[in-house]
């Protein structure tokens, strides 16, 4: 589905990303793991077109969407709940999922798509009419991966869903991300530092170091491993 | 009724056709900074171009309405000035600003003090400098206002002051129901918030800026317009001055404040009128900007702006 080859981001004179791959499959929930400035962030923004990379192709769908402007990637099916969730301050929760479904046009399809988030989170549903900057962290946390999900993605990169949020609340967030790959099929890319809960939910794993890849493997095995333990899972 | 109190409302009356100018000239730079975060100080020449779009094409719209002073044909002079600015607004913007979008702001800022100057310079060029005289779309008499509105009827109100309001409120509603109801306007309130988060909406960010220059340019074509049906002789740096005081009244409601500019606009306006009757003309500007000073020190948010903060 998604499909990274040897990818070269710089800023100015600092490469933040060197010659990093990664595959995505359909369906599956993939988790990219690295500690503060790893360049997991740096990662996605080059995936969604944010940034443009030096070098490296990305294939979404075997189709090179490196260079492409943002709104292109997002058309194609590619969407992101950025870190800090980055939720419209000044619109109101419903026009935020407006905003979600900017480049739709199918009123029913949006509609339906409405409800389903509504469905899984009825907090967001309780709250339509407020502003979005009146949401405490963990509902705006809602409402920015329900706004990814507005746009129909046919795969969904999430950027730290954790954090900054209530305790209580990362493991119900990290449920729904469960429930959301199952039931819509949708092909998730999970960016997180809580590695043990991202693994614990995921198929397949990375690890990101200082702009590299260091290993990957499926996800139980990277939980298994002691190196991995040590860095990442607090073991 | 006394004297004083028709005084002050004769003030009032003027100084409320002057606010809707301000107003309307605010309210476009204040829409540019609250997407790109910087003042286009060629606004005001914007301005004066549509004063001149106006002076240039009024004979021949008046001709198409019967010829003289007509509603139908000032309107149309009006329609034309701003698709005129909206069009200009957005090639300044694509020609001047957008090749340097990733640029420090400064360098946008000092190329737009450049743009400006090449409007001025290049309209006493093309026009000539010399003051012209607007052509009369529609007859600017004073009302009529009945013997048995008793004191009242002292009060001078114009066709061209009741124009000039009327035309304004319509069109901040126009603009309020655009910004509010409209998919673009959605867009624009979003990615003045957050770009970033924006364009991975899906958000073409190029297409929101152009429409922006093109709706803030459209109402200072309108202003354009409205002030040469009051003051009927237009030169190419009469945008100069009233862009600088629209300037003002956009930081006194708190740039990047929609309603902000609106208000700011018709406070200016009050200002200037009653410092003219009450005070001395002489002073006008100077007290003008004496609030702007004001009010960077004091409260630089502007009246209606806030200062919004993510929560982390
Ligand atoms: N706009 C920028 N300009 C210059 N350097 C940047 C920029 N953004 C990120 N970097 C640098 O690139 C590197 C990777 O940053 P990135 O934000 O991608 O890391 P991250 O893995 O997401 O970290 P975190 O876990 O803290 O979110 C860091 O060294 C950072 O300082
Ligand atoms: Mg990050």
């Amino acid at each position: 589905m998604l499909e990274v080859t040897d990818l070269e981001v710089c800023y100015g004179a600092i490469t933040a990303l060197q010659g990093v791959s990664l595959r995505v499959d359909k369906g599956a929930i993939v988790t990219l793991v690295g500690a503060n400035g790893a360049g997991k962030t740096t990662l996605l923004r080059t995936i969604s077109g944010l940034i443009k990379p030096r070098r490296g192709a990305i294939l979404f769908e075997g189709e090179n969407i490196a260079g492409l402007p943002p709104y292109k990637i997002v058309a194609r099916g590619l969407a992101q709940s950025p870190e800090g969730r980055m939720v419209f301050a000044n619109l109101t929760v419903l026009e935020n999922l407006r905003m979600g479904a900017y480049r739709r046009r199918d009123k029913d399809g949006i509609t339906r798509d409405l409800e389903y988030c509504f469905g899984i989170f009825p907090r967001l549903k309780e709250r339509m009419k407020q502003t979005a900057g009146t949401l405490s962290g963990g509902e705006q946390q809602m409402l920015a991966i329900s706004r990814a999900l507005m746009s129909q993605p046919k795969c969904l990169m999430l950027d730290e869903p954790s954090l900054g949020i209530a305790p209580i609340l990362v493991q119900t967030i990290f449920e729904k991300v469960v429930e959301i790959n199952r039931q819509l099929g949708l092909t998730i890319l999970l960016v997180e530092q809580n590695a043990n809960l991202a693994l614990e939910i995921s198929h397949y794993g990375y690890v990101l170091e200082t702009g590299r890849i260091l290993l990957h493997d499926k996800a139980d095995a990277l939980r298994e491993n002691p190196e991995i333990q040590a860095a990442y899972l607090g073991g | 009724m006394s004297d004083q109190i028709i005084e002050f409302l004769q003030q009032l009356i003027n100084g409320l056709s002057q606010g809707a100018i301000y107003a309307l000239i605010a309210l476009g730079y204040t829409m540019v900074f609250g997407i790109l975060r910087f003042i286009n100080f060629a606004h005001g020449d914007v301005y004066m171009l549509g004063a001149f779009a106006g002076f240039y094409t009024a004979p021949r719209l008046l001709q198409l309405f019967g010829g003289g002073p007509s509603f139908p044909g000032a309107t149309a002079v009006l329609l034309v000035a701003m698709l005129a600015c909206a069009t200009i607004g957005i090639i300044i913007e694509r020609l001047c600003y957008r090749p340097l979008r990733d640029q420090p702001r400064l360098t946008v800022l000092i190329t737009a003090i450049g743009v400006s100057l090449f409007l001025e310079n290049g309209g006493q060029y093309v026009f000539g400098a010399d003051p012209k005289s607007f052509p009369e779309i529609i007859t600017d008499r004073a009302l009529e206002i009945p013997e048995s509105w008793g004191a009242l009827s002292a009060l001078t109100i114009t066709v061209g002051q009741v124009i000039v309001v009327g035309v304004t409120l319509f069109l901040l509603f126009a603009l309020r129901t655009v910004v509010l109801h409209t998919r673009l306007g959605m867009a624009m309130r979003a990615l003045s918030f957050n770009p970033l988060a924006a364009s991975l909406m899906g958000v073409n960010t190029n297409i929101v800026i152009s429409f922006t220059f093109g709706l803030g340019s459209a109402l200072a074509g309108a202003a354009g317009i409205l002030t040469s049906i009051q003051q009927p002789s237009i030169e190419p740096l009469m945008g100069v001055n009233a862009g600088l005081k629209a300037f003002v009244a956009a930081v006194l409601g708190g740039i990047g404040n929609i309603p902000g500019a609106a208000l700011g606009g018709l406070l200016i306006g009050l200002l200037e009128a009653f410092v003219v009757g009450y005070v001395s003309p002489t002073y006008r500007d100077a007290i003008v900007f004496g609030v702007l000073i004001l009010i960077l020190l004091v409260k630089p948010s502007g009246l209606l702006g806030k200062t919004e903060r993510e929560k982390v």
